[in-house]
């Protein structure tokens, strides 16, 4: 039995949905860093799906540098967190409120 | 002379005036004077070429020259065209005659009146923008162009009687004069409006020529335009109401007020009535305004003129009142007439002006008559020439000022108006008041003993502030250089013989002056009343002539008389006269309070709408209360904004989803509102 | 039977995201978050890109992932605290995060027709070779993006080495 594609899509709408809202509930910036992940994953999906849906190989391409840069962005975005938490001594994102106003 | 050389005549000049103007200030004074000297000088050589041009046989009634811009004429909007057009005929001829000789004999006047001055640079740079434009005003074929030589010789006017910028009675006076002049040329414009209105054009010829090819165009819209040509006029040529800025005036430079307030600008008015004749002809009514304004002017000018002290101010009001005798003259329809007074009037008024600036010269500043006297043997040449004057503006025969004044009142009494007499009674009565005040100055200033302290005013020399701030410490009284004397002269001569152009037939004359205008004067006349044109008068002897003629002469005799007895042989009489009726000589010295009466009926109110209403009102309420408020609005907005700036990641991330979430519901349901 | 696996798989994500959101440690997080890597690798195999299955398995969740858990062990990051930072994020945030579902899933709903459904014919038969196909492009159409990446990656370890090092 096929699937419809249009099943998949909707998995990576759930799925991305549930990373923007935890991206809003949480409070530990690494767990912040990872829904961002979960983010890009959903993305992932619907660039397959699609690929799929239209035989062409440029959505996997894509995929592949989504996922290069993503590795890249965790790498730098991790080293930035532990800079950070040599300051700041603390991981949770409402006390790195040095922007305010 | 070929027809585009008339180009160079405004234009020499005005070469003149951008170089002394832009580098006057570094070149040496003989280098001024020269570059302010020959253009003048060049122009009037021109005029001369011009005038033999146009005397040959067969010459054209008219030259006319039209000037474009990389062939594009100056104004060609649909509806309405207008071009750089000049045309001369014998009416511009004579004008351009006395703006050129006369302008140029008081250019040299200035190189010896001025040199001790500073800013002696921007005195010639201002001298030849005036006559630039002046000659523009006077050549053009249009009144568009014509408008702009009017204000560009209001702007020289203002320059100039400002010149002693430091001092606030001359930066007054200058203002006063352009905004008083500013309100004459609303009436001017008015009267251009019109014209478009109703011919389309604002050519001389075309509507001279329309106006003549309508005879049953009588009054109405002619009317109109008439009279706001007149406040044009009055505004310029300092008429009631608007004369008040002319004794003011006297705050310039004495060759300013020869040149400018004397033979010319103020001639512009008169110049633009004649020029526009046809339509005034059409308009009985406008016509009589002319006249009683003119002959009102010339008899209360005259009456204030009586009592002045100040030299220059007597000459002042002199010259009011002589304008209104040419207004006079345009209103019971002799232009011609009135033409010739301005050509005599040009050269005595000139004449008695740089004479007194040769008096005041020669007494270091000093401009008050109570103060001088007695001058006859120190000045001699000056007083010779300004005797010369004197009678010739008193109009006394054979001098130039009999044949044109007489001309006038004989006009005046033979004009089929129903006021003609009594235009010539007032005429009559300000000829002798005219007569009587201008031999109180000579006798003031040239007989009795002299009143003037040498040695106490040449110390004051320096703080006079007058328009000759001379350092002639210790010189005395003395005569002035010939760069001064020598234009003197030569007006002098000029007030002798230059009557005699217009010599009547009842005096055995020819009249030529009458005859040389009447190209100009009788084109086109097709009107349905004849009442206020003027032709060789039919039915009118010889004999009236010579005894209107004689009346005169024997009235200005008679204030010759009364000058002598009051201020030669009993001086203290003219004092007890005062005394004895002394509310009277009050309102009379203050010029019947005409400025103060302008002051609080027009300035002050004005001053307070313009204050309290319009500065407080509108100014601080309505526009800076729009703009405290766009920028209140700015403030408040951003302080509300600024609460986006938490510095919370989380508060941002919030804010960026819904952001996400509205650009995804734009691109999915805005597909249909755009075309992509 | 591709549905079994998908409607297996796919809830076996759905499962590790929420468990995800609702975990207070952060290792349980990174832990439910590899379940939601292999799920989808499981997927995109399922779709015929087993290169990217496979990739994703040895990078993302083989790499990345255990690179978070490093750091989360490293700065020994304990429960959250149960602090309220900000109250934007929940007045504007979860009505964006909703309306960004409803709208995605409403766009994909009703196309869903339209956009037929999977066909693994080609990829069961061979007559496909996914990995030819990828390296084609990338080696050929798109060698100087390749490299280019790899450059970034360069950058990003000279990055990260001097962001966290110690402060001497």
């Amino acid at each position: 039995m096929t699937v419809p594609i249009s099943y998949y899509l909707v998995l990576a709408a759930v799925l991305f949905s549930i990373g923007v809202a935890s991206f809003l509930i949480k409070r530990n910036i690494i767990t912040i860093f990872m829904s961002i992940e979960l983010m890009l994953n959903a993305v992932n999906l619907t660039f397959v799906a699609f690929a799929h849906m239209w035989h062409q190989i440029t959505g996997q391409i894509f995929v592949f540098f989504v996922m290069v840069v993503a590795a890249a962005e965790a790498a730098v975005g991790l080293a930035i967190i532990i800079a950070i938490f040599r300051t700041r001594q603390t991981l949770n994102v409402d006390q790195v409120n040095l922007l305010k106003n | 002379m070929p027809a585009s050389y008339l180009w160079l005549i405004p234009l020499l000049p005005f070469a003149g005036f951008l170089i002394n103007g832009t580098l006057g200030r570094r070149l040496p004074r003989p280098l001024v004077s020269a570059v302010a000297l020959v253009p003048t000088f060049l122009s009037a050589c021109l005029w001369i070429w011009l005038w033999f041009t146009m005397r040959a046989p067969g010459a054209p009634e008219s030259i006319q020259s039209v000037a474009t811009l990389f062939g594009n004429s100056w104004i060609s909007i649909s509806g309405f065209h207008a071009d750089f057009a000049f045309t001369v005929d014998h009416l511009t001829l004579i004008m351009l005659g006395v703006v050129t000789c006369v302008g140029f004999l008081i250019h040299l006047y200035s190189v010896g009146y001025m040199a001790h001055e500073d800013g002696y640079w921007r005195f010639f740079a201002y001298l030849n923008l005036f006559m630039f434009f002046m000659l523009v005003l006077v050549l053009s074929a249009n009144f568009l162009l014509l408008f702009v030589g009017w204000e560009g010789v209001g702007l020289a006017s203002y320059l100039l009687i400002g010149f002693y910028f430091k001092k606030d009675s001359a930066a007054n006076a200058g203002k006063k004069a352009f905004i008083v002049n500013r309100i004459g040329d609303f009436g001017f414009l008015l009267a251009m409006f019109l014209l478009i209105a109703h011919f389309g054009t604002l050519d001389f010829a075309t509507i001279f020529s329309s106006v003549a090819q309508h005879p049953e165009w009588q009054g109405g819209f002619l009317t109109a335009i008439a009279l706001l040509l007149v406040v044009g006029a009055a505004g310029k040529s300092a008429q009631i109401p608007l004369y008040v800025w002319l004794p003011d005036a006297m705050e310039g430079p004495t060759p300013v007020s020869a040149l400018i307030h004397a033979a010319t600008m103020v001639t512009a008015g008169i110049y633009m009535v004649s020029r526009a004749h046809s339509i005034f002809d059409r308009s009985p009514y406008a016509l009589g305004v002319v006249a009683i304004i003119g002959a009102a002017t010339a008899l209360i000018a005259a009456c204030i003129g009586m009592v002045q002290h100040d030299i220059k101010r007597v000459l002042a009001y002199s010259t009011v009142s002589q304008l209104g005798y040419m207004f006079l003259a345009c209103g019971v329809g002799a232009y011609a007439a009135g033409v010739f007074h301005l050509l005599t009037h040009a050269f005595f008024k000139a004449l008695l002006f740089l004479a007194a600036g040769s008096v005041i010269h020669a007494l270091s500043g000093e401009q008050d008559m109570r103060n001088m006297g007695g001058l006859r043997k120190r000045i001699p040449i000056t007083f010779w020439t300004m005797t010369m004057g004197v009678f010739a503006i008193a109009g006394i025969p054979p001098l130039a000022g009999f044949f044109s004044k007489d001309e006038i009142l004989f006009r005046a009494f033979v004009s089929p108006n129903p006021i003609g007499k009594l235009l010539w009674l007032v005429g009559l009565v300000t000829a002798g008041m005219t007569s009587f005040y201008m031999f109180r100055l000579w006798f003031k200033t040239f007989f009795g003993e002299m009143r003037f302290d040498e040695h106490h005013a040449a110390e004051h020399a320096h703080d006079a502030g007058h328009d000759s701030g001379q350092a002639h410490d210790g010189h005395g009284v003395h005569e002035s250089p010939l760069v001064m004397t020598l234009p003197l002269m030569i007006l002098a001569l000029l007030s002798i013989v230059g009557g005699w152009v217009g010599v009547p037939a009842a005096l055995g004359g020819h009249n030529e002056i009458e005859h040389f205008l009447a190209p100009v004067f009788e084109s086109g006349h097709a009107v349905a009343t004849l009442e206020m044109i003027p032709s060789p008068l039919p039915g009118v002897s010889h004999g009236t002539e010579l005894g209107l003629a004689a009346v005169s002469v024997l009235v200005a005799l008679f204030g010759l008389f009364v000058a002598y007895v009051l201020y030669y042989k009993k001086p203290g009489t003219a004092a007890s006269f005062a005394q004895k009726f002394p509310a009277l000589y009050r309102l009379v010295e203050n010029k019947f309070y005409v400025d103060e009466i302008y002051q609080a009926v027009i300035v002050t109110p004005l001053l307070v709408v313009s204050r309290l209403i319009l500065g407080g009102l509108v100014d601080g309420g309505i526009v800076n209360g729009s703009g405290f408020a766009a920028g209140a609005s700015a403030r408040g907005l951003g302080s509300l904004v600024r609460r986006v700036q938490s510095g919370n990641i989380r508060s941002y991330a919030g804010w960026l989803a819904l952001g996400a979430a509205a650009v995804i519901a734009v691109m999915i349901f805005g597909h249909s509102l755009w075309l992509h | 039977m591709q549905l079994a696996l998908f409607i297996i798989f796919g809830l076996l994500a759905v499962a590790g995201a929420i468990n995800f959101l609702l975990q207070r440690h952060p290792i349980n997080s990174a832990l439910s978050l590899v379940v939601v890597m292999m799920s989808l690798a499981v997927l995109y195999w399922s779709l015929g890109a087993e290169f990217l299955a496979a990739a994703q398995v040895i990078v993302y969740s083989g790499a990345v992932m255990v690179l978070f858990v490093f750091v989360v062990m490293l700065l020994n990051a304990g429960k959250e605290e149960r602090t309220h930072g900000s109250r934007a994020a929940y007045l504007a945030g979860i009505p964006g995060a909703a309306a960004i579902f409803c709208l995605l899933s409403f766009i994909f709903l009703s196309n869903g027709r339209a956009f037929g459904s999977t066909d693994l014919t080609n990829h069961l038969t061979n007559s496909v070779n996914n990995i030819a196909e990828i390296s084609r492009v990338l080696f050929r159409d798109l060698l100087l993006p390749f490299e280019v990446t790899s450059v970034l990656i360069l950058v990003a370890i000279l990055g990260a080495v001097v962001l966290a090092r110690k402060e001497q």
